[in-house]
C-alpha cells in the first residue's frame, strides 16, 4: 500500500498534466464559445493547478521518484523524475497558475485574434509542457518539451496576431528562444562526455576535467540565460511580455522565466559534480549588471506593461546573484553557506511568482477597464476600481522589498548571505563580494521608486482621461485570480520559517546541509539563519506591532481629541487653477533616473523651440544593447551572406566546376 | 519575556514618544540662539501637536483611503523604529522583530506610504514631494546599509542589540572605517530627516520643498501625527547614531545600575548631538535640488569605502 | 610598541585613500591643490609617528622636508602658476565620475591583494598598508590619464609621488637618503619644467585643453 501511496505522487503529476491536455482538447471542440471555455474550462484548470501544487508539497520531502513514458522513438522513451527540485518548481507553477487561470476565466473575450477555444489549447499546452520540463531526466525528453514551450508561449504571445508589432515581438521571441535552445542542447551533449547515455542519472555519474565543464556552464549560462533573460540576451523580454495578453504575460513572466533558473540549478548544482569558484563569480558579476541594467531601465518607462518586464529581468538578476553566490560558497565547501544563498534564491523564485504574476494581473485589469497600456493616460483608478487597487497594493509593496511582505523576506536572506563572505578564503572575493553587496542594496532601493511610479501613475491621483471615469472594477473571476495570489504573497511573507522548512530538503540534495535540518531557521515565529543573536527577523511580530499601534493610536486620538473631518478642494498652495495635466507624468516622475544614469540610455529627444506654434517635446529611451550588440551581428552576418553570396555566379558551367572541384578533392582525400 | 524587559520596552516607548518632540523644540531653540533671536519655548512642540490635534481634518474630496490611513502608517513605523533601537537599554524584548536591515526597511515602507499619499490628491506639489522624497530615499537608503554593513561586519551581527553590546565592550581604538562610516551616517541622516543642506524645514517656498511638500494636503490629527513621526524619525535616527558610535552609557541585560544612569546619559547625548545638528544647519546653505544626488552618492561611497577599509584593514 | 601606533598610522592610511578618492571626483582646481597639500600633511604625520615609534632619526628630516616642499613650496608655486593661467576649473573629464569611482575600488581591491604577499615579508610596523599605498599610486594614475587639462594631471603626477613615498616608509622605513633627495630635487625641477610647458602650450592653442595637442599627430 506505502508503494503505490509513494509511486502515487510522479503519476499524479502525470495525471494533471492530462488533465490539462484534455481541457485543451475540449476548448478546440468549443472554438468560439467564450462562456463555456471562461466559466467553465479555465476554473477547471485551476483546480488541477492546485490539486498539482498539493501533489508536489506532499511528494518534497520525500525520496525522488521516476517514471518512464513510451511517448517517443522507439528506443528513446521519456524519463520523468520528481526529486526535491523538480516538486518545489512544481508547487510553484501549480500555486502561480491556479490564480491566473482563474482570472483568465474573466479576462478572455471575443475578438481578440485568436478564438478562445484556440487560446485555451495553447494555454493548456503551455501549462502541460512546463509541466514536463521540470519532470523531464533526460535530455531527449527536456528538448522535446522545452520546445514544446517555446512554440505554445510563441502562439500565446501572439495571440493578437493582427497587431504588426505583435508579430514582431513574437518573432523576435521565438529567435531568441532557439538561440538558446541550441546552447542548451550543446550544453547537454558536453555533459554526457561522449557515453552517448543522454539521462541525467548518467550525466550526474561523469566527472568531466575542468576545461569540459567549465564549457558546460558557460552554455548553460548562456542557453538559460536567452530564457531567464539575462543581460544581454534580455532583448525579446521587453517586446514580448507587453505584446502578450496579461495572464499570459503573468504566465511567462512568474513561471516561465523560472523554468530557465530550474535548468541552471539543475546544471549547475546536481549534473556538474565539482563547480568551479570563478563560475559563482562571473554569475555574481552578469546578475549584478542585469539587475542593475533592468531597474534603471524599468525607472524610465512610459507603458506599464513594459515596467513590469524589465522589472523582471531586475528580479531575475538578483535570482542569479544569488545562485552565484551560492555557487561560490559550494565550490569551497561551504556548505551551510551555500545553503543559505541557494536559500534566499529559491524563495525569491517563488516570491516573483506570486508578486509579479499578481502586478500583471493587475494590469489585465486595469487594461480591460480603460484600453490604455501607457502610463500617460492613466491616473486615479483607485476611486473606480478599489478591489484591483488595493490587491496590487500588495505587490507593488512585495516588489519593492519592503517589510512585512514576502519580496522583503528573500532579499533580507540574500543580503545575510553577503554578510557572510568574510570567511572566504580568497582574499579577491572575500574583498570584492561586499562591493557586490552594494550593488544589491542600490538595485533594492530603486526598485521602490519603480514601484511608487508604477502604482502612484496609474491609481493615484486625478485621472488624465475622461473616459476614465467610466472604468469598471474587476469582476468574479478576475477577483478570485487576484485574492488568490493575494493571499499567497502575505502568507509567504509573515511565515517564512514553513517557506524555510519546505525548502529545505532542495538545498540538502544540492549542496548537502539544509538551514532548518540543522535547526538553524529559528521558531516558528522568528526567522534567524545562524542564530538569534547574530540576525533575526520576525515579520509576524513586526507586522502586529505596526497593526496594533495603529490601532491604538486611532482609538486614542478620537478617545482624547475628535474624530471629525471635512471635505473641500485640495489645498495645492492656493493655486486657482488645477488640472490633470498638472500632475507628473511617467516621463517626469522617470527624469531624475534618466539624468543620473545618463550613460546606460540610448535618448532622443525633440525639444521644442520659442518660435513654435504649437511646441512638443518627446523623448524616447532605446535600448542600447539593440546598437551594441544586436544590430552589429546583424551587419557582421550580413556581411558574411553577402561574401558567401558571391558563390552565385549563375553561369551552369560555374555550378557544374563547383561539383567537378568537390569530386576531385574528395578523390584525392581517399588517397591519404 | 521577563519583567524587566517588559519594563525596559514600555519605558523606552514612553522615552521616545515624549523625547522625540524635546529634541525637536531643542535643536530649535539651538538654532535660534545661533541665529541671534529669541527662542521658543522647549515645550513649543508639544503645543503644537496640542493645536493640531483638536483641530478639525480637511480632506480633499477625491482622496482614497489611502489618504487617510497613511499618517497613522506612518506613525506606527516610526514608533516601531524607536521601539526597537536601543537607546536606554540593549533588553528590548521586541528587538529581535527587526534587525538593521529590517529597520532600513521599515524606513523604506514609510517613506512609500507617504509618498504615495502624496501622490494621491493629484497636485503638481505632492507628485513633486513625492517623486524628490523617493529620490532621496533611492540614494540614502544604500548609503544607511553600508554603514549598517560595516557595524555588523565588526560586530559580526546585524542585530542592533548585539552590535551595541559589541561595540561598547571593546577597548578604545581609533578605527578608521568607524570614523568614515560616521560620517556617511551624519549626511544620510541630514538627508532622510530633511534637514539643511537637503532640505530646510522651516522653508515657504514650495519649490524648495521636499519634505513639506508630501505633507502638505494635510491638516489637524492626520498632520499632527506626520510632525510626531518625523519628530520621532529624527529621534530614531539620533539614536541609532549613539548606539553604534557612542554606545558608552546603554545599560545591559541584568544591570540594574546602568539603567539608572542611561537616561541622563541618553538626555546629554541627545542635547550634545542637537546642538551639532543647530550648528550644522546653520553653517550649511541648503543645496539645490541637482546637487542632492551628488552629496548622497559622496555619503555611499564613503559607506563602501569603511567598509573595504574595514576588509583592507581589519580596522 | 603599542597598538595605539599601530592605528595612528591606519588611520593616517584611510586618510590619505580617502584624499587619493576625493581627488578623482574633485573638479576645482584650486580644492585640488589643497587636498594635495592636505595628502602632504597626511604623509608627514605618518613619517612622524614612524620616526617616534622606531626611533629612527633619519625619518624625522624625511618628514621635515617633504613638508617644506609638499605643503609649502609646491602648492604655492601651482597657486601661482593657476593665477597666471587663469584656470579654475575643469569641468569635463574623459570618463564620468560614478564609473572613476568604481574603477577606483577596483583598483583599492586589486592593489591590495597584490601587495599582501610583500607585506607579510616586511619588517616594517606599517606593512598593513603597503596595498594601501599601491592603490594611491594607481589611482593618482587613473586622475592623470582621465583629465582634459594639463594642472590635475600635473597635480596627479605629484600624488603619484605621495603614493611611493608612503609606500616607502610602510615597507622599509624610508630610503636612503641620497634617494630622497634626489627624488625631491627631481619633482621640484619637474615642477618648474612642466610650468614652462603650460605656458607654451597655451600661447601656441589659447588654451590648456590637451585635446589640441592631437593636432600635432601625422595624418
Amino acid at each position: 500500500m506505502a508503494q503505490i501511496a509513494s509511486l502515487l505522487a510522479i503519476d499524479g503529476a502525470l495525471i494533471v498534466v492530462a488533465g490539462w491536455l484534455a481541457i485543451g482538447v475540449a476548448g478546440l471542440a468549443a472554438l468560439h464559445n467564450v462562456r463555456l471555455v471562461g466559466r467553465l474550462l479555465f476554473p477547471l484548470s485551476a483546480l488541477l493547478s492546485v490539486a498539482l501544487a498539493g501533489i508536489a508539497l506532499l511528494a518534497l520531502p520525500g525520496t525522488p521518484q521516476t517514471a518512464v513514458l513510451a511517448i517517443g522513438l522507439p528506443d528513446l522513451p521519456f524519463h520523468l523524475r520528481l526529486d526535491a527540485l523538480s516538486a518545489f518548481f512544481l508547487a510553484l507553477l501549480g500555486l502561480a497558475s491556479a490564480g491566473i487561470s482563474v482570472f483568465a476565466g474573466g479576462y478572455f473575450r471575443q475578438g481578440e485574434g485568436t478564438p478562445p477555444g484556440l487560446l485555451c489549447m495553447h494555454y493548456h499546452l503551455f501549462l502541460a509542457s512546463m509541466a514536463l520540463v521540470l519532470l523531464a531526466d533526460d535530455a531527449y525528453a527536456y528538448m522535446v518539451t522545452w520546445e514544446m514551450m517555446a512554440l505554445a508561449s510563441f502562439f500565446l504571445v501572439t495571440t493578437n496576431h493582427r497587431i504588426a508589432e505583435i508579430r514582431k515581438a513574437g518573432y523576435l521571441y521565438l529567435l531568441v528562444a532557439h538561440v538558446g535552445a541550441i546552447a542548451i542542447l550543446l550544453c547537454f551533449g558536453v555533459l554526457q562526455a561522449n557515453t552517448g547515455d543522454y539521462t541525467f542519472a548518467n550525466m550526474r555519474a561523469q566527472h568531466l576535467s575542468p576545461f569540459w565543464a567549465s564549457c558546460a556552464f558557460g552554455l548553460s549560462l548562456f542557453g538559460f540565460g536567452a530564457k531567464a533573460g539575462i543581460l544581454p540576451l534580455h532583448i525579446w523580454l521587453p517586446e514580448a511580455h507587453p505584446a502578450a495578453p496579461s495572464p499570459v504575460s503573468a504566465l511567462m513572466s512568474g513561471v516561465m522565466l523560472k523554468t530557465a533558473v530550474y535548468g541552471l540549478i539543475r546544471v549547475n548544482f546536481d549534473l556538474i559534480a565539482t563547480p568551479l569558484w570563478w563560475w559563482g563569480t562571473i554569475a555574481l558579476g552578469l546578475g549584478l549588471a542585469t539587475a542593475i541594467f533592468g531597474v534603471v531601465f524599468a525607472a524610465a518607462q512610459v507603458d506599464m506593461k513594459r515596467l513590469l518586464a524589465y522589472s523582471s529581468i531586475e528580479n531575475i538578476g538578483l535570482i542569479v546573484v544569488g545562485l552565484g553566490l551560492a555557487i561560490v560558497f559550494n565550490a569551497y565547501r561551504m556548505d551551510a553557506l551555500a545553503a543559505l544563498a541557494l536559500a534566499a534564491s529559491l524563495y525569491h523564485c517563488l516570491n516573483h511568482a506570486l508578486f509579479k504574476s499578481l502586478l500583471f494581473l493587475g494590469t489585465g485589469s486595469v487594461l480591460h477597464a480603460t484600453h490604455e497600456r501607457s502610463l500617460g493616460k492613466l491616473g486615479g483608478l483607485m476611486r473606480f476600481m478599489p478591489f484591483v487597487a488595493w490587491t496590487t497594493l500588495v505587490g507593488v509593496i512585495a516588489s519593492a522589498g519592503l517589510p512585512p511582505s514576502n519580496g522583503f523576506v528573500s532579499e533580507w536572506l540574500l543580503l545575510q548571505s553577503f554578510l557572510f563572505t568574510g570567511e572566504l578564503p580568497n582574499p579577491y572575493l572575500r574583498m570584492l563580494v561586499p562591493v557586490f553587496a552594494a550593488g544589491v542594496v542600490l538595485v533594492a532601493a530603486l526598485a521602490g521608486y519603480v514601484m511608487v511610479k508604477f502604482f502612484g501613475v496609474i491609481f493615484l491621483g486625478r485621472p488624465r482621461e475622461e473616459k476614465l471615469a467610466q472604468a469598471r472594477d474587476a469582476d468574479g473571476l478576475e477577483r478570485l485570480g487576484l485574492a488568490w495570489l493575494t493571499a499567497g504573497c502575505l502568507l509567504l511573507g509573515l511565515f517564512p520559517v514553513a517557506v524555510l522548512e519546505v525548502i529545505d530538503p532542495i538545498t540538502v540534495a544540492m549542496v548537502g546541509k539544509g538551514l532548518a535540518q540543522s535547526g538553524h531557521a529559528g521558531d516558528w515565529l522568528m526567522l534567524a539563519p545562524v542564530s538569534a543573536e547574530r540576525a533575526s527577523y520576525s515579520p509576524l511580530l513586526f507586522f502586529l506591532l505596526t497593526l496594533s499601534i495603529v490601532l491604538v493610536a486611532f482609538a486614542l486620538v478620537r478617545r482624547f481629541y475628535h474624530g471629525r473631518v471635512r471635505r473641500a478642494a485640495p489645498w495645492d498652495c492656493g493655486f486657482p487653477m488645477q488640472t490633470a495635466r498638472m500632475q507628473d507624468t511617467a516621463e517626469g516622475f522617470g527624469q531624475p533616473i534618466r539624468q543620473i544614469f545618463e550613460p546606460f540610455f540610448r535618448m532622443r529627444r525633440e525639444l521644442p523651440s520659442p518660435f513654435d506654434s504649437a511646441p512638443r517635446y518627446k523623448v524616447t529611451v532605446e535600448d542600447p544593447m539593440w546598437a551594441w550588440v544586436y544590430l552589429r551581428i546583424a551587419a557582421v552576418t550580413e556581411a558574411a551572406s553577402r561574401l558567401v553570396g558571391l558563390l552565385q555566379r549563375g553561369r551552369i558551367s560555374i555550378y557544374l566546376l563547383y561539383s567537378f572541384v568537390t569530386l576531385v578533392a574528395l578523390l584525392s582525400l581517399t588517397q591519404l | 519575556m521577563n519583567v524587566e524587559g517588559l519594563l525596559a520596552q514600555i519605558t523606552a516607548l514612553l522615552v521616545a514618544l515624549a523625547g522625540a518632540p524635546l529634541v525637536m523644540g531643542w535643536v530649535n531653540m539651538c538654532r535660534a540662539w545661533l541665529q541671534n533671536r529669541a527662542a521658543p519655548p522647549l515645550l513649543q512642540p508639544f503645543r503644537l501637536l496640542h493645536k493640531l490635534f483638536w483641530k478639525e481634518s480637511v480632506i480633499a474630496h477625491d482622496a482614497s483611503p489611502l489618504f487617510r490611513v497613511a499618517p497613522y502608517v506612518v506613525f506606527g513605523c516610526m514608533l516601531l523604529a524607536c521601539m526597537i533601537i536601543p537607546t536606554l537599554s540593549t533588553n528590548l524584548p521586541l528587538a529581535p522583530a527587526a534587525d538593521a536591515i529590517a529597520l532600513v526597511g521599515l524606513f523604506g515602507l514609510a517613506r512609500l506610504f507617504i509618498s504615495l499619499a502624496a501622490m494621491d490628491i493629484g497636485t503638481s506639489f505632492g507628485t513633486m514631494g513625492a517623486r524628490r522624497e523617493m529620490l532621496i530615499g533611492f540614494l540614502a537608503e544604500p548609503a544607511f546599509l553600508m554603514v549598517l554593513f560595516t557595524a555588523s561586519l565588526i560586530s559580526s551581527s546585524t542585530s542592533l542589540a548585539t552590535t551595541v553590546a559589541t561595540l561598547a565592550h571593546r577597548e578604545f581604538a581609533i578605527q578608521p572605517s568607524l570614523a568614515f562610516a560616521g560620517i556617511a551616517f551624519t549626511m544620510v541622516s541630514l538627508a532622510e530627516n530633511a534637514r539643511v543642506p537637503v532640505d530646510n524645514p522651516a522653508t515657504h517656498l514650495e519649490l524648495t520643498m521636499i519634505h513639506e511638500a508630501l505633507i502638505l494636503e494635510y491638516s489637524g490629527r492626520h498632520l499632527a501625527l506626520l510632525e510626531w513621526a518625523a519628530a520621532l524619525k529624527l529621534f530614531a535616527y539620533s539614536c541609532a547614531g549613539l548606539a553604534i558610535f557612542f554606545p558608552w552609557g546603554i545599560a545591559e541585560a541584568r544591570d540594574h545600575v546602568a539603567l539608572l544612569w542611561a537616561l541622563p546619559a541618553l538626555a546629554v547625548k541627545l542635547a550634545v548631538g542637537g546642538m551639532a545638528l543647530a550648528l550644522i544647519e546653520t553653517i550649511l546653505a541648503k543645496m539645490r535640488i541637482f546637487r542632492v544626488p551628488e552629496f548622497l552618492a559622496t555619503a555611499f561611497l564613503l559607506g563602501v569605502l569603511a567598509l573595504l577599509v574595514h576588509l583592507l584593514l581589519g580596522a | 610598541m603599542s597598538p595605539l601606533v599601530g592605528q595612528v598610522i591606519n588611520l593616517f592610511a584611510a586618510v590619505l585613500l580617502l584624499i587619493a578618492f576625493a581627488m578623482l571626483a574633485q573638479r576645482r582646481i584650486v580644492t585640488l591643490i589643497h587636498l594635495f597639500a592636505l595628502q602632504g600633511l597626511a604623509l608627514v604625520g605618518s613619517t612622524t609617528t614612524v620616526a617616534f615609534a622606531t626611533g629612527q632619526h633619519h625619518l624625522y628630516w624625511s618628514a621635515g622636508i617633504t613638508f617644506t616642499l609638499k605643503v609649502v613650496i609646491l602648492p604655492l608655486i601651482l597657486h601661482r602658476l593657476i593665477r597666471r593661467l587663469n584656470v579654475k576649473w575643469d569641468i569635463e573629464t574623459l570618463i564620468n565620475i560614478p564609473t572613476m569611482m568604481l574603477v577606483g575600488i577596483l583598483l583599492v581591491v586589486f592593489a591590495f591583494n597584490l601587495a599582501l604577499p610583500i607585506s607579510q615579508f616586511s619588517q616594517s610596523i606599517a606593512r598593513g598598508t603597503l596595498g594601501i599605498a599601491l592603490a594611491c599610486v594607481l589611482m593618482s594614475f587613473l586622475m592623470m590619464i582621465t583629465r582634459s587639462k594639463a594642472v590635475p594631471q600635473v597635480i596627479g603626477f605629484l600624488a603619484m609621488e605621495n603614493g611611493l613615498f608612503f609606500a616607502a616608509t610602510s615597507a622599509t622605513y624610508g630610503m636612503p637618503m641620497v634617494v630622497e633627495l634626489g627624488i625631491a630635487l627631481d619633482v621640484l625641477v619637474g615642477m618648474v619644467i612642466l610650468g614652462v610647458f603650460m605656458f607654451q602650450i597655451r600661447e601656441q592653442f589659447d588654451s590648456l585643453d590637451i585635446h589640441h595637442l592631437e593636432k600635432l599627430k601625422e595624418d
